[in-house]
């Protein structure tokens, strides 16, 4: 399980490293926390000829307010949206999926950019990113723009990041009165990849549902917003007609794959039970 | 085309030429012959090849050689020598915590690192921390009670040192 | 003062965790020698084909590729070898060679060896390879290969079944025919492997010219090695030295004979130059053995007082494309069918087994061979029976045991008890565990909807066995071991043994009994193992011998050395042998105790100024001592576990809270290491009770074969194990050791599928398959 042979270049900004990719002819790979890209390497699932390092580029970096949004630098890693009193405080769902995301190792060098950028659709923080409704920066040689998390996610290890561009920093909107959240998954070992999981947050007036988001991972080729269930709530107080109405509706939402040691139709059955436990766990944040 | 890199590995400047594709792993134990860390699965899956880079543990098979360059990585052998661990290797001496001793120096950096983070952890909080190590001979419990010790002892230690 | 006894029975640390606690570990894999060449393999990507043409041109031009060896290149240098033993009748396997030879059996069979200076670079040049390979159809399920249209596993078997066997006692018919009750139930026991945490690791060092070749090799059985290769490379043994240095973890698996090794220690005889092969994580899940894969229907017929007074089991067990060798993939399905009801007084039984050959991995011998499988068929039956006659699970097992005192007994299947103790193990498991006050909990808790279940499995192990297990068919696998014990120079005492140590504490035990015999303590016994130039030659470790066959041998060699230290201090003080003894050290006075002369006098005269010893005086320090059983063909142990479980009835998620077991493994030599054993062992047994197993598609594709992939059990899902002893030693050795390495394997399973089931019981559900993995829990409840 040695890696094949390739060039190396540290950028030391987004500029140089956009060029270096440019200059190998496509033929090279963005290496971040590199907890993606090196076992793929390992297994041989990939060649490329150079690997272009972002990981000490300043401006990927840093965690910061700004207005009426919280600016998440592409390289932070994992374990700071567990440590972190600006996430912990402003993005508190990527705090509460943080703990679920392997093991602690594995976050002390992963990414929050790396592992939005790779788009499993099995990961924790892509259905965070998709629930909490997120913008994602992506920097090109013609720009930068940002990409709502719900246009991000496109497939299977695919998104709206086109070949050579660098995603730069996640950017998620502060909470607002009443929010409330909730994650949870279901696995079948601390730190595995979750058979089904759910990042969900919603807003409350009253104790009515005025914003309900809901977003399960595990269940697709993408993290998937189940807009039906999120329907059946909206106007609702959450109890448990209103869950028993939103479990319901998720068979509009997911249609899974099947698999012989997965069927789909089991996969839906956790999705109904989990989504049943976090909605019945929510908490107020602000 | 080998890439020179510049390190601090337990303490001592290492200047090494690495071709890309080393992993920090392979760097540690081919190159500079630090054996104690070991490869049980090239893939992040085991824990078996933890050091601590920059002061926390990261698997050394998942970061390539050259990335490490300008950091600082400290070893099994190092937190032997600096006598950093010395009660906590003494509690899995003491409590039998190790049979072949393949999974031991990554059991040990998850300890290390959680014990800094929570120095009081419950079993299950113990449990959870190790939850990226796999041991095959022990069943675990007694790396539990080894770690708790540990714990406790630095406890008592931290209490009578104020 | 040193009592005679003084260091058996006490928890000594093992010095060896000192090494691999600062990072000193010296495995295989740390091993760099000069000028070594590392090796990779091009593997067969599909199960059953035949070889079409290999290219191996572009990666002999390969950057850092110093040779490429096919069949036809490399295949000539070793004897073919053949996994049958004679005393399993009319068995057949396909000849094996080192690499693929015209057809590929399975996937993962190496068909192309690439030698290079690195491994990353003989990986690259694996790449290069060009393999043709025509698909075949492949027999993938035993039951389909038992059928007249399956194609062959292999070319060199006239059908797919290896072998066949049935033990049937004469009026197993009428116990069924006149029984009150018969329950019954079919079983499915997943494949699984032994991730060792340290892969397979060789490193072969042939040397032209002296035609010496060394070994440094990952095993548990260096002797059996060293005569593997002698034969197979045409070497003389004496030319062959085999070393295993720490290895990192065994359990079975590091035993068999392997074409990695094999053609590495061929490429090393060819290239003269150091060769090694690790094998990667990958390669490990498709090279190393695979375990178990039974699928037993049984029956079991009672009294209407809920007597057991028959069982009727049939097993199919499937093994893969080769039987392995030296030791067969038999011996396994041998043991289930002979292990079942064991703990019972049970006096009819049928067992039959068929071995039947697919284009998988190999199957053989892994930790607690045949016991879980037994174990979880006899216990569930236990289990369904009592649930049939409303009796609680203690109390049918209290009526059927084999009461404590009815010792020796030979069982239905004809293995002989010395003597056991399953009734007080049974009454000691219940306090232990509180198991009153737990069912109360459990029946709380299940008002509010919480499904927890406690379950029971009393078990049989087999330990310390003789020639007859491998040696009476042919097998050249040692059943004796042997020690060689000195007093050096300076009075401390040197032990080499040929038992070996992969972290259970083989040397620390030695070097309790050796320090007992010589009245010193055991940090001054070196104890050394794992070298064929070093240590006497023996079996080493296997079927859990180390304590009971390597203990015993250490024993008496160090009787020996005690009987010419206490001649010689004779001469020396003039003082007759008999009236002294060894204790602290020295040689002292056997009435006052009163120190005569110290060990280290002795030694420093015997070597030094052997001049002032009387003329004809033996001044030897050296005894040399073999070993092996003679009494029972094993010395069975026995115990009982129980599993406390909790089952999220919505989710199919199964929590272990909570473990214990009551074992018997004879006269404990060290507490602290026996319990820890039975702690691995126990979680060795949950792991494919719920987590592990080899999955394969319909054409033999392994689907989960990454770390990643096939769950092995970890912290977090793992419980606390509480441990309690009964000690009956065995009388057929002075030390009265038994073995107790497989223990907490055999029975851990069975508690743990009984305790599911305990927590089903309400809804109307049973699981009879294991890993019990959510989708069949909730395939069993009905809900998917």
């Amino acid at each position: 399980m040695k890696s094949p042979a390739f060039e190396y270049m540290r950028a030391e900004s987004i500029a140089a490293a956009m060029t270096a990719y440019a200059e190998a002819d496509g033929d090279a790979v963005y290496l971040s926390g590199g907890h993606s890209v090196v076992p793929s390497l390992a297994l041989r699932l990939q060649a490329p000829a150079l690997m272009v390092d972002l990981s000490e580029i300043p401006t990927l970096s840093g965690i910061s307010l700004e207005g009426e949004w919280l600016r998440i630098g592409a390289m932070t890693r994992h374990v700071q949206a567990i440590t972190d009193p600006l996430i912990n405080k402003y993005a508190p769902l990527f705090s509460a999926a943080a703990p679920y995301v392997a093991h602690p190792a594995i976050r002390n060098r992963g990414t929050l950019g790396g592992s939005l950028a790779h788009a499993d659709p099995a990961s924790e923080f892509p259905a965070v990113a998709v629930a909490i409704r997120t913008e994602l920066e992506i920097a090109s040689p013609t720009g930068i723009r940002r990409v709502p998390a719900d246009e991000f996610f496109l497939d299977i290890y695919e998104t709206a990041i086109a070949p050579g561009e660098i995603l730069q920093a996640i950017y998620i909107p502060v909470p607002v009165a009443g929010q409330v959240i909730g994650f949870d998954e279901i696995a079948r070992r601390r730190g595995d990849y979750a058979m089904v999981g759910a990042a969900v947050q919603a807003v409350m007036t009253d104790s009515i549902v005025t914003d309900m988001s809901i977003s399960l991972f595990s269940v697709g080729d993408r993290p998937t917003r189940a807009a039906s269930a999120e329907v059946a709530l909206q106007g609702r107080v959450i109890d448990n007609a209103s869950i028993a109405d939103a479990q319901a509706a998720l068979s509009d939402d997911l249609s899974p794959t099947d698999d012989p040691q997965f069927p789909a139709h089991m996969r839906v059955l956790l999705a109904r039970v989990l989504l049943g436990r976090v909605l019945s766990n929510l908490k107020v944040v602000a | 085309m080998k890439t020179e890199i510049t390190l601090t590995i337990n303490g001592e400047a290492v200047q090494e030429a690495v071709t890309p594709r080393t992993s920090l792993a392979d760097l540690l134990r081919d190159n500079l012959r630090l054996t104690g860390t070991h490869l049980g699965c090239e893939m992040g899956s085991c824990g078996a090849c933890l050091v601590m880079l920059d002061g926390a543990p990261v698997h050394a098979c998942l970061v390539l050689a050259v990335q490490a360059s300008g950091h600082t990585v400290k070893t099994v052998e190092g937190l032997n020598e600096s006598g950093e661990i010395a009660d906590l290797q003494q509690n899995f001496y003491e409590r039998n915590a190790l049979q072949c001793g393949f999974c031991t120096s990554g059991m040990m950096m998850s300890a290390q690192a959680l014990l800094a983070a929570n120095p009081g952890p419950t079993r299950d909080e113990i449990r959870d921390a190790l939850s990226g190590n796999y041991c095959r001979c022990t069943g675990y419990e007694a790396i539990i009670d080894a770690i708790s010790a540990t714990a406790a002892q630095r406890m008592t230690n931290a209490g009578e040192a104020q | 003062m040193t009592s005679e006894k003084a260091h058996i029975g006490q928890s000594y640390r093992r010095e060896s965790a000192l090494r691999h606690l600062s990072g000193r570990g010296q495995f295989v894999t740390d091993l760099a020698l000069p000028r070594m060449l590392h090796a990779a393999f091009v593997r067969s990507p599909m199960a059953r084909g035949k070889i079409v043409e290999l290219g191996v041109d572009d990666a002999a031009g390969s950057p850092g590729v110093v040779r490429v060896f096919t069949a036809e290149t490399l295949n000539g240098k070793c004897e073919p070898w053949i996994g049958t033993l004679d005393h399993f009748a009319n068995m057949q396997s396909s000849t094996q060679n080192m690499l693929a030879d015209g057809e590929v059996l399975w996937v993962g069979h190496p068909v192309v060896m690439i030698v290079a200076h690195s491994r990353a670079e003989a990986e690259d040049a694996c790449e290069l390879v060009m393999m043709d390979i025509e698909d075949d159809m492949a027999v993938v399920d035993g039951n389909a290969a038992l059928m007249a249209d399956s194609p062959l596993a292999s070319s060199g078997i006239s059908s797919n079944m290896c072998f066949q066997t049935v033990l049937e006692t004469p009026d197993l018919e009428s116990a069924f025919a006149q029984a009150a009750h018969v329950v019954e139930g079919n079983f499915n026991f997943g494949r699984h492997t032994a991730v060792t945490l340290e892969p397979r690791a060789i490193i072969a060092d042939f040397d032209r010219s002296t035609g010496q070749l060394n070994v440094h090799h990952g095993t548990q059985t260096p002797y059996q090695f060293q005569d593997v290769y002698a034969r197979h490379f045409g070497l003389s043994e004496g030319k062959v030295r085999v070393i295993a240095p720490d290895v990192g973890g065994s359990f079975g698996m590091k035993l068999h004979v392997y074409n990695e090794e094999m053609a590495t220690v061929a490429a090393s005889l060819t290239i003269g130059r150091p060769v090694r092969f690790v094998a990667d994580r990958l390669e490990s899940f498709v090279s190393d053995i695979h375990a178990r894969d039974h699928r037993v229907s049984a029956r079991m017929a009672l009294d209407a007082d809920g007597t057991i007074v028959a069982m009727d089991v049939d097993d199919m067990t499937q093994i893969g494309a080769f039987s392995t060798y030296p030791r067969t993939s038999v011996a396994e399905g041998n043991q289930v069918i002979r292990l079942m009801g064991a703990p019972y007084r049970m006096p009819d039984y049928r067992g039959r087994l068929s071995v039947v050959f697919q284009n998988k991995v190999q199957t053989s011998q892994y930790r607690a061979v045949g016991h879980p499988i037994a174990c979880a068929v006899t216990e569930a039956l236990v289990e369904y029976a009592a649930e049939k006659l409303e009796l609680d699970p203690f109390e049918i097992r209290q009526r059927n045991l084999i009461a404590d005192d009815a010792y020796p007994h030979t069982s239905a299947t004809g293995y002989q008890f010395e003597k056991l103790s399953h009734q007080a193990s049974l009454e000691k498991l219940r306090a232990l565990m509180r198991y009153d006050t737990l069912r109360d909990e459990q029946a709380t808790l299940r008002k509010q909807g919480v499904y927890r279940g406690i379950g029971i499995a009393t078990f049989v192990e087999i330990t310390n066995p003789g020639a007859t297990f491998y040696g009476v068919g042919g097998a050249r696998i040692s059943a004796q071991d042997g020690a060689v014990v000195r007093l050096t120079p300076a009075g401390d005492v040197h032990c080499a043994i040929s038992v070996t140590e992969q972290g259970q504490g083989t040397e620390t035990i030695i070097a309790q009994v050796v320090a007992d015999q010589l009245g010193v303590t055991p940090d001054k016994v070196k104890v050394v193992t794992g070298d064929t130039d070093t240590t006497p030659s023996g079996g080493a470790t296997w079927a859990c011998r180390g304590a009971g066959i390597g203990g015993e041998t250490a024993l008496r060699a160090g009787r020996k050395l005690q009987a010419q230290i206490l001649t010689l201090a004779g001469e020396i003080l003039q003082a007759d042998p008999t009236h002294l003894k060894l204790a602290n050290g020295a040689v002292v006075d056997a009435t006052t105790g009163n120190e005569r002369i110290t060990l280290a006098e002795i030694g420093r005269i015997a070597t030094y100024r052997p001049d002032t010893l009387p003329n004809g005086c033996d001044n030897s320090l050296t005894a040399a001592q073999h070993f092996a059983p003679s009494g029972y063909p094993f010395d069975f142990t026995n115990g009982v576990q129980a599993s406390y479980v909790e089952v999220d009835i919505e989710t199919g998620i199964t929590r272990l809270l909570k473990h214990w077991v009551v074992e018997d493994c004879g006269r404990i030599i060290n507490p602290l290491l026996v319990d820890e054993q039975i702690r691995g062992g126990v979680v060795q047994g949950l792991g494919p009770a719920f987590f592990e197993e080899c999955l394969y598609d319909d054409i033999g594709q392994m689907t989960n074969a990454t770390l990643a992939e096939y769950l092995v059990p970890m912290a977090g899902e793992m419980p606390d194990i509480e441990i309690a002893h009964i000690e009956t030693p065995t009388l057929d050795t002075i030390l009265g050791a038994k073995g107790v390495g497989e223990a907490g394997t055999a029975a851990a399973g069975a508690a743990a599928m009984n305790a599911v089931n305990d927590a089903l019981r309400p809804l109307g559900a049973r699981i009879s398959q294991t890993p019990m993995t959510p989708l069949r829990i909730l395939k069993a409840l009905g809900h998917v």
